[in-house]
């Protein structure tokens, strides 16, 4: 079985400043539309840097398991 | 990471835009825009590509509370970020704002004399009077830069008490402008995706 952790945001909390999207690593972070901030789960490592810098404290770092 | 462009250094212009301010009060228009591009690119573009590669102020905030990070990184309170606060504090801004248009056009309209002195937090007044020379320009002009800049100003030292406070870019989660572009962005994919 394969765990991986990636980052999840609370859409409906995050206020589009962009500041997830500096500080991640992998560029798995992005603000399209200008709308609120989106997660690439294939890119995201589960870090949580963009977790730590978010000033909106909207996203935290989920662990998923995948396959059987 | 990302690699550097040209946008990324646009915090010096941040810090030349205050200290300007300090010797001569009429380049306080130049912050204009400041307040029209975020809103030009989200009602043209889309987006909030101002607020998320081009603020200078969202970039100072995050590098000078990067720097003081041993300060801590703490959260701010949840309703900081909440949307009632949010727009509280914009439509509490625009009426500031309007105010400032209207003394602006009272002197302008010759019905109150030109003040020389900056507002900080809307109640201190702190005499500013030797960064314009009389006359220099029609009065209302420099009105309206004293004026401008006061907002300007007090904004920027909310921006970093919050700073200091809590996580580096706090004032961005409830900056007006963040808060105009963010809701100008929805209300735009919303209606593409009505059109769709
Ligand atoms: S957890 Fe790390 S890799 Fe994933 S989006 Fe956040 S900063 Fe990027
Ligand atoms: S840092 Fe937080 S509030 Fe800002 S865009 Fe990223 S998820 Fe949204
Ligand atoms: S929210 Fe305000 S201060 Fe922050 S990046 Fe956007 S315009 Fe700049």
């Amino acid at each position: 079985m394969l765990a991986k952790k990636y980052a999840v945001v609370d859409q409906s909390r995050c206020v589009a400043c962009g500041e997830c999207t500096h500080v991640c690593p992998k560029e798995a972070i992005s603000v399209p539309h200008g709308c609120f901030a989106a997660v690439n789960i294939e890119k995201c490592i589960g870090c949580g840097k963009c977790a730590r810098a978010c000033p909106a404290g909207c996203i935290k770092v989920n662990l998923i398991r995948q396959g059987i | 990471m990302r690699s550097k462009h040209w946008y990324d250094y646009l915090w010096i212009w941040s810090i030349i835009y205050f200290s300007l301010g300090f010797f001569n009060i009429l380049f306080a228009w130049l912050g204009m825009i400041d307040f029209l591009l975020p809103i030009i690119i989200a009602v043209f573009r889309g987006n909030k590509w101002f607020c998320n590669n081009m603020c200078g102020r969202g970039q100072l905030l995050s590098k000078l509370g990067g720097a003081l990070k041993f300060l801590g990184n703490k959260q701010a309170p949840r309703w900081m970020a909440s949307k009632w606060f949010r727009y509280g504090f914009l439509g509490f801004f625009l009426t500031m704002f309007s105010n400032m248009v209207f003394q602006t056009y009272l002197v302008a309209a010759e019905a109150r004399s030109l003040t020389e002195a900056i507002k900080l937090f809307w109640t201190f007044k702190v005499p500013w009077g030797w960064t314009y020379t009389a006359g220099t320009v029609p009065d209302w002009i420099a009105q309206f830069s004293f004026g401008f800049y006061s907002l300007m100003l007090t904004s920027m030292l909310i921006g970093l008490i919050v700073m200091v406070l809590y996580k580096p870019r706090t004032w961005c989660t409830f900056c007006p402008m963040g808060t105009m572009t963010q809701s100008i962005c929805k209300l735009r994919s919303k209606s593409n995706q009505n059109n769709n």
